[in-house]
């Protein structure tokens, strides 16, 4: 399906957006490989989720690339670049309230890379609801879901335009113990079936669980980049928590640990 | 989600039909008259619908489309003898075409800032088709009473418009349907509960909101042909009068916005209040305050109008009420 068996699926290259005088992302350059998950981590305001804006077009870099699947994406609308088979889920879900978790996917589907009719959206959107082990709910109103419910049906939409990248926003977040372990499950399954996974998150354990690899931004910039463990001793990135030392101490504990 | 399969739309497409065929068993002319009225009602929220209900987008001003189309259809009649038909066809195309020319430039506005866009526009054209000398400026477009002589004079010609509003109305409750139930009603749903989050999941937003707003707009410009039309004159107060768009949305409000049968009782439920109002001595002058009032009470205690709230209290009515 996709367009180029690239080995980077996606590049951000010196990629910079300021807002009037504040520089949110500030130079940063990476490279993803297909098939890896990797996680992006900073302190609140490090611009982990302007980054994944620019990425998927809802701004556009002041200055920099973004090439996905061997194009030049920068600058175009989201609406574009799903076409090309990248999705995102959002930091504070966005479900359509008054359609049924159903209709939300199947939205999903349709409207995704593969342009699916209502009809087959309709068999895709079934499946990716068993998936995340929605099925149940699938005719309740969406907006009637609590907030577990809530991220994976944001999982679901994305995951039901069949993407090659994900991006997730804090997925984990505002769920309990036992609903962070059934989604980092399902996480590793959507890897597994091919998806390539950038993923913010600040439940540390568990991204230092399932990423290949983590980058790190503060302020804007891309201060660490490497294996979780490599990038849980960086004392740059140590420094960077610094305002939080309890969480740089349980990201060193948990990366030594495991 | 076939929607053919589901009662609701037999159900809406008979009770409008049976209803509409009755003036013409009686042969009543006061019936009929009555009847035009609520179906020209039910033909005008029901397309509006598409934009306010399904798109959640509200336009302050549709009935620009109704006047517009019926100017232009006016005038060719009067001065090129165009047939009504074309003239119809070619009030429909003038009002999309406008609406593709708006939308294009308007629905990069959200919300609030759209609305009163829509209301600027309506008294935009207005003024313009005020001052326009081929379209008779203020005085209007006045047709020859000898013109009806071709539609078999005018008491037929009655009969014929009356004929036309009903296939038109039911041809906007098929159309009401279509859309809701496909791919394209479901990226305009996926607009109204979150614009940003649809443009994310593909949605292209622009192309889709014009093409609402284009759907939205051609039922009424060839409704206007008809109206005037049989009114034998157009002028500009009668063709963009703004509280007949406002009348609109509380039509559709009252119904159930973004349901198919809401603007359709909506319309009806108005309709029959409004000539009650208006034929009553104390009542007559105050229509237009009852109406705002409305408004009022639906948007506080039932946002979601008569069908929206029969849904969400007896479920099992799902596929009848739609």
């Amino acid at each position: 399906m996709s367009v180029s068996k690239t080995e980077i699926i996606l590049q951000v290259k010196a990629v910079t957006k300021r807002f009037g005088g504040l520089v949110a992302v500030n130079n940063v350059t990476f490279d993803l490989p297909r098939g890896q998950i990797l996680g992006l981590i900073g302190p609140n305001g490090a611009g982990k989720t302007t980054l994944f804006n620019v990425i998927n077009g809802v701004y556009a870099p002041t200055e920099g690339h973004i090439i996905f699947n061997g194009t030049d994406v920068s600058g175009w609308k989201p609406y574009d670049v799903v076409q090309l088979g990248l999705a995102r889920t959002h930091q504070i879900v966005r479900p359509l309230n008054d359609l049924t978790v159903l209709e939300n996917v199947i939205a999903g589907a349709c409207y995704g890379h593969e342009n699916h009719s209502l009809k087959t959206a309709a068999v895709i959107a079934d499946e990716v609801l068993e998936f995340v082990g929605l099925s149940p709910r699938r005719d309740m109103l969406a907006g009637s879901l609590n907030v577990g419910q809530k991220k994976r049906l944001e999982m679901a939409r994305a995951l039901a335009s069949r993407p090659h990248l994900m991006l997730l926003d804090e997925v984990l977040a505002g769920l309990n113990p036992t609903e962070i372990a059934e989604m980092v499950e399902v996480v590793l399954k959507i890897r597994e079936q091919g998806v390539t996974i950038l993923i913010i998150e600040h439940v540390m354990h568990a991204l230092m669980n399932v990423s290949d690899r983590v980058i790190v931004l503060d302020y804007g910039q891309l201060i660490a980049e490497g294996l979780p463990t490599e990038v849980a001793n960086d004392p740059k990135v140590i420094d960077a928590y610094l305002g939080d030392p309890e969480l740089a101490k349980r990201l060193m504990e948990n990366a030594d640990g495991e | 989600m076939n929607s053919w399969k589901y009662p609701a739309f037999w159900i809406s497409l008979l009770l409008v039909a049976v209803a509409g065929i009755i003036p013409g068993i009686t042969g009543s002319n006061i019936l009929r008259e009555n009847m035009f009225l609520i179906l020209l009602a039910i033909a005008l929220a029901s397309s509006l619908n598409i934009l306010l209900g399904y798109a959640g987008y509200v336009s302050f001003g549709h009935i620009v489309f109704y006047g517009i189309g019926g100017y232009l259809g006016i005038f060719l009649i009067a001065n090129y003898g165009l047939s009504l038909w074309a003239a119809i066809i070619a009030g429909g195309i003038i009002a999309g075409l406008l609406a593709l020319l708006l939308g294009w430039a308007l629905l990069r506005l959200r919300g609030a800032y759209f609305a009163l866009a829509t209301l600027g526009v309506n008294e935009a054209v207005r003024t313009f088709i005020n001052n326009f000398a081929p379209f008779g400026g203020p005085l209007g477009i006045e047709l020859q009473f000898s013109i009806y002589k071709q539609y078999g004079g005018a008491a037929t010609m009655q009969w014929t418009t009356y004929w036309m509003i009903l296939a038109l109305t039911l041809l906007t409750i098929v159309l009401s349907y279509a859309v809701k139930f496909s791919r394209f009603g479901l990226g305009l749903m996926a607009i109204r509960e979150d614009e940003d989050a649809a443009m994310a999941m593909g949605v292209r937003t622009p192309a889709t909101k014009t093409m609402a707003y284009v759907l939205s707009a051609i039922i009424p410009g060839m409704l206007g042909v008809i109206f005037f039309f049989r009114n034998s004159s157009i002028d500009p107060g009668g063709a963009f009068r703004l509280h007949r768009s406002i009348e609109m949305i509380v039509m559709v409000m009252l119904g159930g916005q973004g349901t198919v049968q809401g603007p359709l009782i909506g319309a009806a439920l108005y309709e029959a209040i409004r000539s009650f109002l208006v034929t009553s001595p104390i009542f007559k002058d105050l229509q237009l305050a009852f109406s705002g009032l409305l408004l009022l009470i639906i948007i506080l205690f039932i946002p979601s109008g008569v069908i929206g709230w029969l849904r969400s209290r007896y479920r099992q009515l799902w596929r009848v009420l739609e």
